[in-house]
């Protein structure tokens, strides 16, 4: 009679996990804008690169870095058994289309949405993070980031796709954000238009925080 | 044709039985009227057929007056059709005009298949409901006023969920085929009142695991359950549910095999 065994099987414990892991990494996107938002103090990248270097070298932050690629891969791998499942729940797919009277595209496009995420992060990971580590594990010393920033956004297709990703991310975060809280049970009326508001500004604030760097780096800006 | 009356084409899905493919198939209408339920029209469609010796459309429907949840419907891409808080029984022609094309579908999830035409099996809904349990409500003589407190917050939120006619558009409008909305109404009018406080986690336990064993997706908070319910059963349900369902899951202990299971 009993379904108690069914925890980690249960579809609301597979949301509470998206939920959980959704707001784990947007800690980490807030931490990793910041640190990158110092090449805005326009210094020659030297505060960014100590920023950078602190939290490539600090062994701590190291271990952290595991939780946090343990995190996206529990995000991404939950995603993919609710897309699928979710897919699976439907069969036989309607005929007339008038969903966007009752929703917005994105928040039916999450699968999409982190997909196309997940690509740009495999792009942007060859780009930085993986010659970063192994430069370190290497040769024991990290490569100029700054340089090596102003040298791929001097090409205006990786710019595209980096603006790009910045807008799949804040689509993303647009429903994700709020949806979190949801999931884990936090819906109250008190609080929710602070956290629909706080949501909706992070969502705009933070894509655009990451999108200013490529674009004001290829067009000169930043020195 | 009297003045305001409407031709209409309709695309409607036409299945034999719950083992053979379907189709779109279309059919004209005409001087159909605007204060016609949307029922009526296609009572109308039926009596043409039937005339022409034609197998008529299989809907469902009830009470015709909002309160039973038997009629469904997907009308141009929306359960229950244009407007909100309505069942389809409650939707009138005059939300059309002449000339148009109206699409009419069956429900879609694979936890409801189409039995014929329009008609689809919801009897997931009611084994759901089953795995609630029973609670004791005593209807006899009325008893002493206040006898069982219950702030009046509660007892409106209760009420509020119990409105739920398990009409089953909230699975048919989200794009996951969720039931979450249905099973947090019928797990929330019992959490919230003193009745159903004795088997409260088990109760969350066990609807929410039949929900899954019956192969609705799960809910990924588009709300658009919450914009179609034609009672307006608001995702705050939903969220209870999911705290419900979670401390349940972490407290609740297997119950032991005993001489009251049979
Ligand atoms: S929650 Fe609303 S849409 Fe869903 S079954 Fe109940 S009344 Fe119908
Ligand atoms: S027929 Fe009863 S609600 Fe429509």
């Amino acid at each position: 009679m009993s379904s108690n065994k069914g925890l980690f099987k249960s579809s609301i414990t597979k949301k509470i996990v998206m939920g959980l892991t959704g707001l784990f990494l947007i800690t980490f996107l807030i931490v990793h804008a910041g640190v990158n938002a110092l090449i805005f103090l326009n210094d020659g990248g030297q505060a960014f690169l100590k920023g950078a270097s602190f939290m490539g070298t600090n062994p701590l932050i190291r271990i952290f870095e595991i939780v946090l690629v343990l995190g996206l891969l529990l995000h991404i791998i939950d995603g993919i058994i609710i897309t699928r499942h979710n897919k699976m729940a439907r069969p036989i797919a309607y005929y007339g289309k008038g969903a966007s009277a009752n929703s917005t595209w994105y928040s039916r496009s999450m699968g999409i949405l982190g997909l196309l995420i997940l690509l740009f992060l495999i792009i942007h990971s060859a780009h930085f993070w993986i010659p970063n580590r192994y430069a370190q594990f290497t040769t024991g010393h990290e490569i100029d980031l700054f340089g090596r920033m102003k040298f791929i956004f001097s090409h205006a297709w990786i710019v595209g796709i980096y603006v790009g990703a910045c807008i799949a991310l804040s689509w993303h975060l647009m429903h994700g954000f709020k949806s979190a809280f949801q999931s884990l049970g936090l819906n109250h009326s008190k609080y929710n238009p602070i956290i629909k508001t706080v949501g909706f500004a992070f969502s705009i604030v933070c894509p655009l925080v990451f999108a200013m760097m490529p674009i004001s780096m290829y067009f000169g800006l930043i020195q | 044709m009297s003045s305001g009356n409407m031709n209409l084409t309709l695309k409607i899905w036409r299945q034999k039985n719950v083992s053979t493919a379907g189709k779109m198939v279309s059919y004209q209408v005409t001087d159909i009227s605007p204060d016609m339920s949307f029922l009526e029209m296609l009572d109308v469609l039926n009596e043409q057929l039937i005339q022409k010796n034609e197998e008529p459309i299989a809907f469902d429907h009830d009470c015709r007056e909002g309160i039973c949840g038997m009629c469904s419907l997907y009308i141009n891409g929306r359960p229950h059709g244009p407007g909100s808080g309505i069942t389809t029984c409650q939707l009138h022609m005059r939300s059309f005009k002449d000339g148009d094309t109206i699409i009419i579908e069956p429900w879609r999830a694979k936890a409801f298949p189409v039995i014929k035409d329009l008609v689809v099996d919801r009897s997931a809904f009611d084994r759901i409901i089953a795995k609630g349990g029973f609670i004791s409500v005593n209807t006899g003589s009325a008893q002493d006023a206040n006898n069982l407190p219950i702030p009046k917050h509660d007892a409106d939120e209760a009420f509020n969920s119990a409105a739920c006619i398990g009409c089953g558009a909230c699975v048919a409008a989200c794009v996951n085929s969720s039931a979450m909305l249905f099973v947090s109404a019928k797990v929330s009018q019992l959490s919230l009142l003193p009745q159903g406080q004795p088997e409260r986690k088990q109760r969350a336990l066990d609807m929410v695991h039949q929900m899954d064993v019956e192969g609705f997706g799960s809910c990924s908070n588009t709300g658009a359950c919450e914009a179609e319910c034609p009672k307006g059963i608001s995702i705050e349900n939903i969220a209870r549910l999911n705290r419900e369902y979670l401390i349940a899951s972490l407290t609740e202990k297997e119950p032991k095999k005993g001489s009251g299971d049979n």
